[in-house]
């Protein structure tokens, strides 16, 4: 590293808004919400953005490719909630009423880019390409990851809180030293914000310059705990500042505005000018896993509200307004949607079938020898159980 | 079990480094322990263009212990850097860049300045192979500098093995010889496996004549056999054994050399890999002698010398002629400097629990 000036590392990008690093690295002084709940545009002057924040509207191919994602979403999300009450599945963490944000941060991405996801992110996961059963492995309790990182670029869903974010700053400090162009996506959620991982990432990534997104999914709650007992910062876009990155607000019911923001991020990250904090405004509907009871920290009248706010309808609405959304092409995409929850039951119906001895097989590169006598162990217990 | 055996062999290697080892040592001169680890570290960045190494004040300073002296100047800050001071950081991002197909070799200054990052190296570096059902391996290596001997202030000095021997996943080494300090180390960065290596202070300065060139040039060749998963007989003896490694190595074999005098013969077994463990060598030692004592630093509770005396008792039964003994650090937090010396395991506590082995039987 050189010493230099940090006052200057910013007068590149700065200066391409025509606007202070200052004001670069301060999130703008409302959130980015382009769309209305009721699906309608706002107004220019009601969208949030301002000098050197500002957001072009996707392409209407863009808005319905991820719509139909943000609608496979919605159905995965159901259709994994009715398996777990029905006994087919351990656990399901639902990302219930934050699809749109799970679609934003996957589909801003190109192919040679990855993408951390924590457990919450199972439709982000499934919108990178990952296949519906390789994504469900863990859930249905057969191993920690069903499916090949390095062959979709996809690291493992993290449970503990933010030591992705870590891994994240490491893939896309190695490309960099290779000099690829490579962009990294790092999800955590509010209450993560408060870990120490969460410090130390940011300030990794920003004293290296490196090309990654810290998507923070801001649901009001990390389990029962509300948002005003982790964080007295003004928000939590705000915190980018203290690191020298650029922080943004953006409405993470609003898919437009969600696609608008993550996809300019990707594009200066890729450009050189550093990482990004942005924070997404949205709600978790349902309660923390189905193991909790969220009728203990929340009033119904809350998540009524947020009903209101609902990512789905107010995309629909737009796009139906819009004429971009014909009765054939909303039948193709609840089609597809049913195709990938059939997937899922027919999937979940399935024996897991997982070889025993496979414990042994991954711990290391090849056995030790301790491992391989308690291999034998466990197959001696096998084949007397099979006699 | 030798790396060079494994089938997921360092697939980046390509250069050889016989001349810069040539400079660094000429032939059986007399090399210091932190020497070998340096000129290591300088033949691996040599001949693997994915290894990298970083961490706090590695860089310009050369360490604090001066292990990467040179290596910015010689290869650039793009391959040996100093980061932020966080060491979670540290071994998080390493992480990310070996599965990113980079070969991090990272430095944690002081043993127990490592602690901020256990939950990566328990939750992540020990695991993400397992998790991924072997499709993410992280082929990295965690330095870290330990024990006591040397008058470190508080967490400075600690023997922390314990805890990552402890943990599935982790492969943990620890040279007391010179040789093994440079082959050891480009063993664990060939690894496919995650190493923590082991490094004890009180040895970085000690000398021995070693033709580092010949080393290198044999390793390359591959002729060296591998240490991993293999100790070594430090010193043959017949009527019992000391089962030790790292610092207590010298200290054994003290203990060893004063027990001659009195015509008893010790056997030294240096343990070097203590995950994985080579229960054959130090099984046929104590059963050839029949008497055992095992030596380290760590507090004993619950530590790596217990999981030793567990190993011998079960395998060598039959050929014990008295019970397994320990001398270990007190169960204690890890004493001020003046005081160390009552807490180490010395020369003179490892003859008396010799004397406790029932001869008279």
């Amino acid at each position: 590293m050189s010493t230099e000036d940090n006052s200057n590392r910013f007068s590149e990008v700065s200066r391409k808004f025509g606007i202070t690093p200052e004001d670069y690295m301060l999130p703008a002084r409302h959130m980015i919400n382009l769309l209305n709940p009721d699906g309608s545009l706002r107004s220019d002057a009601e969208q949030g953005t301002e000098p050197g924040h500002e957001y072009p509207l996707p392409s209407p191919a863009r808005l319905l490719e991820a719509y139909e994602a943000l609608v496979v979403g919605r159905r995965v999300n159901d259709q994994n909630s009715a398996l777990v009450r029905q006994g087919r599945m351990a656990v399901y963490p639902s990302s219930h009423g934050q699809e749109a944000c799970q679609v934003a941060a996957a589909l801003c991405l190109e192919d040679g880019d990855w993408l951390f996801p924590t457990y919450r992110d199972t439709v982000a996961v499934l919108t990178k390409g990952v296949a519906p059963m390789e994504v469900m492995t863990s859930f249905r309790g057969e191993w920690h990851c069903g499916y090949d990182p390095k062959a979709y670029n996809c690291a493992p869903m993290s449970t503990p809180l933010t030591t992705q974010l870590l891994h994240a700053v490491g893939v896309a400090h190695a490309a960099k030293l290779r000099g690829e162009q490579t962009v990294v996506v790092a999800m955590c959620g509010d209450g993560a914000t408060s870990e120490g991982d969460f410090h130390e990432a940011l300030n990794f990534a920003a004293v290296f310059k490196l090309p990654v997104i810290f998507f923070v999914q801001n649901n009001k709650y990390a389990i029962s705990v509300p948002l005003a007992h982790q964080s007295a910062a003004p928000s939590l876009a705000h915190k980018a500042v203290g690191y020298g990155m650029a922080g943004e607000r953006v409405d993470g019911n609003d898919l437009m505005a969600l696609m608008a923001v993550m996809g300019r991020a990707v594009r200066l990250a890729r450009e050189g000018s550093g990482p990004l904090l942005i924070e997404a405004h949205t709600y978790r509907m349902q309660a923390h896993t189905n193991a909790d009871d969220d009728k203990r920290y929340r009033e119904d009248s809350e998540v009524a509200e947020w009903v209101g706010k609902d990512p789905v309808i107010r995309m629909r609405a737009y796009l139906d307004d819009a004429g971009l959304l014909d009765e054939k092409v909303q039948g193709k995409i609840t089609a597809h949607a049913e195709a990938v929850a059939s997937t899922l039951r027919d999937g979940m119906n399935e024996e897991a079938d997982t070889d025993p001895l496979q414990l042994f097989a991954h711990v290391y590169s090849e056995p030790t020898a301790q491992l391989r006598e308690q291999r034998e162990l466990l197959a001696d217990e096998l084949a007397r159980e099979e006699a | 079990m030798s790396t060079a055996a494994t089938s997921e062999l360092n697939p980046n290697v390509s250069k050889a480094t016989a001349s810069a080892a040539a400079q660094a040592a000429k032939a059986n001169q007399p090399v210091t322990f932190g020497k070998a680890l340096n000129t290591a570290l300088a033949d691996a960045l040599t001949v693997d263009e994915s290894v990298v190494i970083f961490g706090e004040d590695v860089g310009t300073l050369g360490g604090v212990f001066r292990i990467t002296d040179g290596l910015t100047d010689r290869f650039g800050s793009e391959r040996c850097f100093d980061t932020p001071l966080a060491e979670s950081g540290i071994v998080g991002m390493a992480v990310g860049m070996a599965m990113n197909r980079m070969r991090p070799v990272i430095e944690m200054q002081f043993d127990a300045f490592a602690y901020p990052a256990f939950e990566q190296i328990a939750s992540h570096v020990a695991k993400m192979r397992n998790r991924t059902q072997g499709r993410l391996p992280l082929p990295m290596v965690i330095r870290i500098p330990y024990a006591g001997g040397v008058g470190g202030v508080e967490h400075h000095c600690d023997s922390s093995e314990a805890y990552y021997a402890h943990t599935p996943g982790l492969k943990v080494f620890t040279p007391s010889s010179v040789a093994d300090a440079y082959l050891m180390l480009r063993e664990a960065i060939d690894s496919p496996d995650p190493v923590v290596f082991f490094e004890p202070k009180k040895l970085y300065w000690s000398k021995e004549a070693v033709d580092l060139a010949q080393l290198a040039q044999d390793y390359e060749a591959r002729r060296t056999p591998g240490s991993e998963g293999k100790a070594r007989i430090a010193r043959a003896g017949s009527d019992a054994t000391l089962i030790t490694y790292g610092p207590s190595v010298s200290t054994a074999l003290e203990a060893a050399s004063l027990a001659a005098e009195e015509g008893l013969s010790l056997e030294v077994v240096d343990v070097r890999s203590i995950v994985p463990f080579d229960d054959e060598t130090v099984g046929a030692s104590v059963r050839k002698t029949g008497r055992a004592v095992v030596i380290a630093e760590a507090q004993g509770f619950a530590s790596v010398a217990s999981e030793i005396v567990a190993r011998v008792q079960e395998r060598c039964f039959h050929s014990l002629a008295a019970p397994v003994l320990r001398v270990t650090g007190m169960d204690i937090p890890y004493p001020a400097p003046t005081l160390e010396k009552f807490h180490l395991p010395s020369a003179e506590r490892i003859l008396d629990a010799v004397d406790q082995l029932q001869w008279e039987a």
